[in-house]
């Protein structure tokens, strides 16, 4: 087993990674604000990566569907929030729990009939193909285009976060809601956009995903059980711990399909229970927090 | 007109009837004390005007305009700010930011910077510890941070809940004459205290509520010589 294999499997690791960072993200942005553990997340990356698929075949540009759906589906999101989940604010936690569980199915259900149960081939942009000679190995130009995306975009995130009166309102906002509605910030149209937020990550995550595999109705389920594992072992609602989770779990994946192709899968969960062992709000989670 | 004009308020905690009919009329530039015992009904009150029960009924004037009808968020803009007895440091942000939201709802109509300077020169102890987080500083100094965020925007009228409570003795003086300056500026002030002596030699008038009904309504001054009503309706 030679190093430039090692590096190869890790920098895959991290391109897995850099998708998940994406779900995780928008799942945990919902969860720390709203409050709402969205089991829709994973149906609303599928439908990311078909919405993505279906703008680019229509425009020919994968550049288009890359840019237009992320920003269609938050748009889906924010009008789900509005008419679905705003009206349960006031009731129980689980019934936008459940009410989101049955929304995942109808939008499975949904894409199965509009594009049928097959898998599609979402073929990678040609000007993203081939592999890019890196001096310790060759790698996959449109994997190192996933990382770099993924980049840029928590970059954006965390100035939006930390520089502007949005990004203020929304750490504010998490923490203190209601002194927030006496400081005269309408915080439902937030929520709003909060939600559109996380459900645009994860439609982005779908569409970049999808070139690295082939895209079928079913393909949120996984990674909504990855996303969760993610948030749990980063602590729910932390921003930084699923960026650092999600990068972690990725390349576990990626390195235990190099020595124990078996194991792939059990790691994620192993990796979870230890963590909830040792330190049961997850590495950036804050005790006692629910 | 009055500044704040309450009639008939009744408010409920699910199926506990709080506040019974209870009417209130406070006049432009004038600290009005509310005091009564724990439970009397104060703090809610003050959280039915500001749009924080889940069920209020009757009516609440601000400057002529019916509160109880408008979503909390668009009270504050009307110039109704709102000190809580528990401050609400909001947790991880800093002083600075803590600051930054008394003036979100400007949207940018105030200049963040030269309100923020401002501010500072009138809590120096903030001053200091902009950076710092809000929620590491002494209970006085968030109390002192809790009502510079609320004024920052500049309000008509600030509604203050136990502002002394738990706080060193040489703050509350403090306090006591930045609410007078806030008055002189014309300001108008609500103050609900359980430190009765202090409340009503800062206030002009006095009010008394006991279980959710005004049953006292005097000039401060004539409440503080009146020893016999304080012990009936304020004694703990």
């Amino acid at each position: 087993m030679d190093a430039e294999l090692i590096a190869m499997q890790l920098f895959s690791g991290v391109a897995l990674g850099a998708i998940l960072v994406m779900v995780a993200l928008g799942l945990s942005i919902i969860f720390g604000m709203l409050g709402v553990v969205n089991f829709a997340h994973g149906a609303l990356f599928m439908v990311g990566a078909y919405a993505g698929l279906y703008v680019a075949t229509l425009t020919g540009s994968f550049w288009w569907g890359l840019l237009i759906a992320p920003l269609a589906v938050g748009a889906f999101g924010m009008l789900i929030e509005r008419v679905l989940i705003r009206p349960l604010y006031k009731r129980s936690v689980d019934d936008p729990l459940l009410l989101t569980f049955g929304l995942g199915y109808v939008l499975v259900e949904s894409v199965r009939i509009a594009f049928g149960n097959e898998g599609m081939p979402f073929p990678t942009p040609p000007e993203l193909s081939g592999v890019a000679d890196l001096g310790i190995g060759y790698f996959p130009i449109y994997r190192l285009f996933v990382v770099g995306v993924v980049a840029v975009v928590l970059v954006l995130l965390w100035l939006g976060l930390e520089k502007t009166r949005f990004g203020l309102i929304v750490r504010a906002g998490a923490r203190d809601p209601q002194i927030m509605r006496v400081l005269g910030v309408d915080v439902a149209k937030v929520w709003l956009m909060v939600f559109g937020l996380g459900v645009g990550l994860t439609a982005l995550g779908g569409v970049l995903a999808a070139p690295m595999r082939s895209v079928d109705p079913e393909m949120g389920a996984l990674v909504l059980a990855e996303a969760f594992v993610v948030t749990v072992i980063g602590g729910m609602g932390s921003l930084v711990g699923a960026v650092v989770a999600g990068l972690l779990i990725g390349i576990a994946v990626s390195m235990t399909a190099l020595f124990a192709p078996e194991m792939a899968t059990i790691v994620m969960f192993a990796l979870m229970a230890l963590v909830l062992l040792i330190r049961p709000q997850g590495l950036f989670g804050k005790p006692g927090r629910a | 007109m009055a500044m704040l004009e309450i009639e008939e308020l009744n408010a409920w905690y699910g199926a506990s009837h709080v506040l019974h009919g209870l009417s209130l009329a406070v006049e432009p530039g004038e600290i009005v004390a509310l005091v009564g015992r724990n439970g009397a009904g104060k703090t809610t009150t003050i959280r039915s005007v500001m749009g924080l029960m889940p069920k209020a009924t009757g009516s609440v004037r601000f400057a002529g305009t019916e509160l109880l009808t408008l979503p909390a968020h668009a009270r504050f803009r009307l110039g109704l700010a709102y000190v809580p007895e528990e401050r609400r440091i909001v947790p991880g942000l800093s002083v600075r930011e803590n600051l930054q939201l008394g003036l979100l709802a400007a949207g940018g109509r105030i200049d963040e910077r030269a309100a923020i300077d401002e501010i500072a020169r009138t809590f120096p102890r903030l001053k200091e510890r902009l950076d710092q987080q809000g929620v590491t500083l002494s209970g006085g100094e968030q109390q002192m941070l809790a009502i510079a965020r609320a004024m920052i925007a500049g309000p008509r009228m600030i509604l203050l809940d136990e502002p002394s409570e738990g706080i060193m003795p040489v703050l509350v003086e403090e306090m006591g004459a930045l609410f007078r300056r806030l008055r002189d500026e014309g300001v108008t002030l609500l103050l609900v205290e359980q430190n009765v002596e202090w409340a009503l030699r800062l206030a002009d008038r006095a009010v008394i509520i006991d279980q959710g009904e005004i049953v006292h309504s005097s000039s401060a001054a004539a409440l503080l010589a009146d020893k016999a009503i304080q012990e009936r309706y304020c004694a703990v």
